[in-house]
């Protein structure tokens, strides 16, 4: 047997496989699919009474996000009888879930995905339904810039149902007192707050240096307020490079956190191999080893604590730096549409209003965008801060890193994560530093192309 | 499964050709080796062929680039020092692992609890290598609260360390100078009748000793240098260099006395209230400072996981692994060892030492080869307790080719060209050991 043939007969045999698994999931989602054509030719009038039908989602919520998600559907079970929602976790795997679907021509109805990357390329592929008909509920419930997240070339795709806050710092309250320091508002505060702090005996900072997506959090932070959102936007989009005076000066501002190895728990050494809920650890325990940790709304999440919330630790909007207005960088999981049926746009009207979002609020570990929401309606206190600011932030950017090419921004040991380690271990680099982060940005984002 | 059917209704002898079974023959050997053929192509051949093709490609397969993927494979930095790392892995570890193995194999033979001394020897092989690699990360970890490595340590070193009131502090002002190391020194000069502050922070309100006071400051005397030794913090930081209400005096602190060459001409002890005095000092200039006996500093933890330990580390990790391995492997070469032989040697003098280094180690040459061999191959290849074992932050120095070859293609980066180019140097590099083991097969079988 020659080599061509006997390639064309392993292609053979490869491609009837495939076709085997394909086969296979495409029953699986004909289901789905025939009952969501069905309804399709239905009325488009949305009166709760007339939509019918069944609508099948997939999402990124499971365990106790799926019980709470469920709990949000039995809300619009409740307004809409007739509507039967099919929810799918797919988990971590919603992204491979997801495209398989989409190439295999089979998507369900809706879908939340947590990687606006993904939406865009969805929407390019021309897969997603614009969420025209809502287009009003949804910018009068949300900022403009979770909307402006959702547009793409004019069209409203998406909108981020669960949101996160990435811009909060936590500290220890008895390490504050013993400080005699207060939460501090601008950067100049936090500055002289860790100074006191470290004089009082105790290390300012727990950084999770192991971890290098802690660091592009700091990072975007530090930028967002300092070159303010259209550079953040022109810099996401490498429209500008890393090179740039604004980079060298956030990189700059960053080393006054993390420069001061003093005041560092476990020193700059220690910092690179602390992973992130040991620097959650470090400070929400009865005998801290630093005083704060700088993360987002999750952080009280990855560790068992005996403190209690409020009152033994606390949470502050990440400080606001040369005058910059109250700022959120986020992230969060969008709603998106594949198939538009009067029920699936029943159900993304009522998961765009403030009902849906109280119903998860009120069960605790969501933070909602939704700017009719009210603040009564989260469960503790420490979540209402961390949840308000989203929506009352005056400017809301998503996470950039997680926006960037995944070589770039989203990879241990490289790119954005690799290069920022190395600038913890020796902040005085601003140059270099920005050098190898263009270096590596323009490898990443001409890939991409 | 279809060969060997067409193979069945074979013609009848004597009818066809001159020698029918012939064809019967070639046929039942087709049939027998079809199966091993085809998982062999599927598994094996076309894999290869394809990765080495792939590696002449660009990231996403289009563009052809030529050797273009050699290329930066070594003009990359974190790709030289994973072919770098992985040469030092080669030399060091089977040498390493076969060594410790022939130590565990020839020490053991002759206890009578042997079998429990190897069966705990053997048991991290039972333990999957990631799993080995995890362990290992905690128990490296730098913190010696943490890491037990660096808990061992500290506890020794605890024992023959010094004791002093306070592991650590800072100058509170710019009039002091120095480190905990060689003390701190107040800048300027005293003479009898002046009085001395040192005031020091960064102190953890929990190490002040019980027994402090509220600090007070000194009032000077004729002939006489006072002064006093506080924590200058209070809460929203206070006053630099002040003593002010509210911040404690540091009882037990060392003070010096020391002369214009430096020289310590006096030592005292600060009281509850953290001051201090020099009686009867004659006329002149001094200089007063904590002493480096006040601190005790405790271990930091050595950073077994940083930049520069982290491939010992991963190797000791491995090493832990494979010992057992060799160990068994080598003790079952011993056992095979004609006892006369030794017996021999030994009724003609020769020491013990002697027995083992010209007549064990040479009758156990086989078996040490066959060790060495295998362990070349799986250093080569090593690859998951490097990822479990280095944190992120410092993976990029503990790289090795397989390690390489994965976070190229698959974490996030996604260029199969350059990984599988990667994929084809590590291919490379096994051939010799392969050649070396399918030789001694052959040998072996002869």
């Amino acid at each position: 047997m020659n080599l061509p043939a006997l390639r064309r007969l392993l292609l053979a045999l490869l491609a009837g496989a495939a076709l085997v698994a394909a086969a296979g999931c495409g029953d699986d989602d004909d289901d789905g699919g025939a009952t969501g054509t069905a309804t399709g030719g239905a009325t488009q009038a949305a009166e709760p009474s007339d939509v019918s039908g069944t609508v099948s989602m997939v999402g990124i919520w499971t365990g106790d996000e799926q019980k709470s998600f469920q709990a949000v559907l039995d809300g619009f079970k409740e307004r809409y009888p007739d509507v039967t929602v099919n929810y799918n976790p797919a988990g971590d795997n919603t992204p491979t879930v997801l495209s398989t679907a989409v190439e295999g021509g089979n998507p369900p109805d809706l879908a939340t995905i947590a990687q606006p990357g993904l939406i865009r390329q969805f929407a390019q592929q021309g897969a997603l339904q614009p969420l025209t008909f809502a287009r009003e509920e949804i910018e009068a419930n949300f900022p403009k810039d979770i909307v402006d997240l959702g547009t793409i070339d004019g069209e409203l795709y998406s909108f981020v149902f669960k949101a996160a806050n990435k811009s909060t710092v936590w500290f220890n309250v008895q390490a504050f007192e013993d400080a005699g320091v207060e939460s501090p508002e601008t950067w100049e505060e936090l500055v002289s707050a860790a100074d006191t702090i470290k004089s009082s005996g105790l290390p300012a900072y727990s950084i999770a240096g192991a971890d290098g997506w802690t660091l592009t959090d700091l990072f975007e932070n530090i930028y967002l307020r300092q070159a303010g959102p259209e550079k953040y936007d022109q810099l996401t989009d490498h429209e500008i490079p890393w090179t740039d005076q604004s980079v060298k000066d956030a990189l700059t501002t960053m080393a006054q956190v993390i420069g001061d190895s003093d005041n560092i728990v476990g020193g700059t050494s220690g910092a690179l191999e602390t992973d992130f809920p040991t620097s959650v650890t470090n400070v929400l325990s009865e005998n801290p080893r630093g005083a704060m940790v700088i993360e987002g709304d999750f952080v009280p999440g990855v560790v068992t604590t005996d403190l209690e919330p409020g009152a033994d630790y606390d949470v502050f909007a990440f400080p606001s730096i040369a005058g910059s207005g109250p700022t959120v960088v986020g992230g969060g999981d969008s709603v998106v549409m594949f198939k538009d049926t009067p029920a699936g746009q029943a159900l993304v009207q009522y998961l765009a209003s403030a009902e849906a979002a109280e119903i998860w609020a009120s069960r605790g570990g969501f933070s909602s965008a939704n700017t009719q929401l009210s603040p009564d309606a989260y469960s503790d206190d420490l979540t209402r801060t961390t949840a308000t600011a989203i929506a009352e932030a005056e400017t809301f950017r998503f996470d950039m890193s997680d926006l960037a090419p995944a070589a770039f921004g989203g990879t241990p040991g490289q790119g954005e994560w690799k290069i920022l380690q190395d600038f913890l271990a020796d902040p005085a680099k601003v140059d270099q530093t920005a050098q190898k982060l263009e270096r590596s940005a323009a490898r990443a984002y001409r890939d991409r192309e | 499964m279809a060969l060997a059917d067409a193979g069945a209704p074979a013609p009848p002898p004597g009818l066809e050709g001159p020698d029918p079974g012939r064809w019967r023959r070639r046929l039942t050997t087709a049939a027998f080796l079809a199966p091993a053929i085809v998982l062999l192509t599927v598994w094996i051949v076309y894999p290869t062929i394809r990765t080495i093709i792939r590696s002449l490609f660009g990231r996403d397969g289009s563009e052809w680039v030529g050797l273009g993927n050699y290329e930066t494979l070594f003009t990359t930095d974190t790709l030289v020092t994973a072919i770098r790392n992985n040469a030092i892995w080669v030399a060091v570890v089977p040498a390493l692992v076969a060594a410790i193995g022939m130590v565990f194999a020839v020490l053991t033979e002759r206890i009578s609890w042997k079998v429990a001394f190897r069966t705990a020897v053997f048991m991290p092989m039972a333990i999957s290598m990631f799993a080995a690699g995890v362990i290992w990360h905690i128990m490296d970890e730098k913190d010696p609260e943490r890491g037990a490595v660096n808990a061992a340590i500290g506890a020794i070193k605890d024992v023959f360390g010094s004791s002093g009131v306070l592991s650590r502090g800072q100058p509170s002002s710019d009039a002091l100078t120095g480190s905990v190391r060689d003390g701190f020194v107040l800048r300027a000069t005293v003479r009898p009748g002046d009085g001395a502050l040192l005031g020091l922070t960064a102190i953890p309100p929990a190490e002040v000793p019980a027994d402090a006071e509220q600090a007070v400051a000194p009032e000077p005397a004729a002939g006489e240098i006072v002064g006093v030794v506080w924590r200058d913090f209070r809460p929203g930081g206070g006053e630099p260099g002040v003593v002010e209400p509210g911040e404690l005096g540091i009882p037990g602190a060392t003070v010096e006395l020391r002369d214009a060459a430096g020289e310590v001409v006096a030592t005292t002890r600060t009281g509850a209230d953290g001051g201090f005095a020099f009686a009867d000092v004659a006329d002149g200039g001094y200089r007063v400072a904590i002493g480096s006996k006040t601190f005790a500093a405790p271990f930091e933890g050595i950073s077994w996981l940083g930049p520069d330990l982290i491939t010992p580390s991963v190797m000791i990790a491995y090493i832990w692994v494979w010992a057992g391995f060799a160990m068994v492997v080598i003790a079952a070469g011993l056992s095979a060892i004609p006892r006369d032989v030794l017996e021999a040697a030994r009724t003609d003098g020769a020491t013990e030492w002697q027995v083992f280094r010209r007549v064990t180690v040479p009758l156990l040459a086989p078996v040490l080869s066959v060790v060495f061999v295998t362990m070349i191959i799986n250093v080569l290849k090593v690859f998951d307790i490097v990822l479990s074992v280095a944190p992120g932050s410092s993976q990029d120095d503990a790289n090795v080719i397989a390690l390489a070859m994965w976070r190229t293609s698959f974490s996030g980066v996604n260029d199969f060209g350059l990984g599988s180019a990667i994929a084809v140097l590590l291919f490379v590099l096994v051939i010799p050991a392969l050649a070396l083991n399918i030789r001694r097969f052959k040998r072996e079988e002869s």
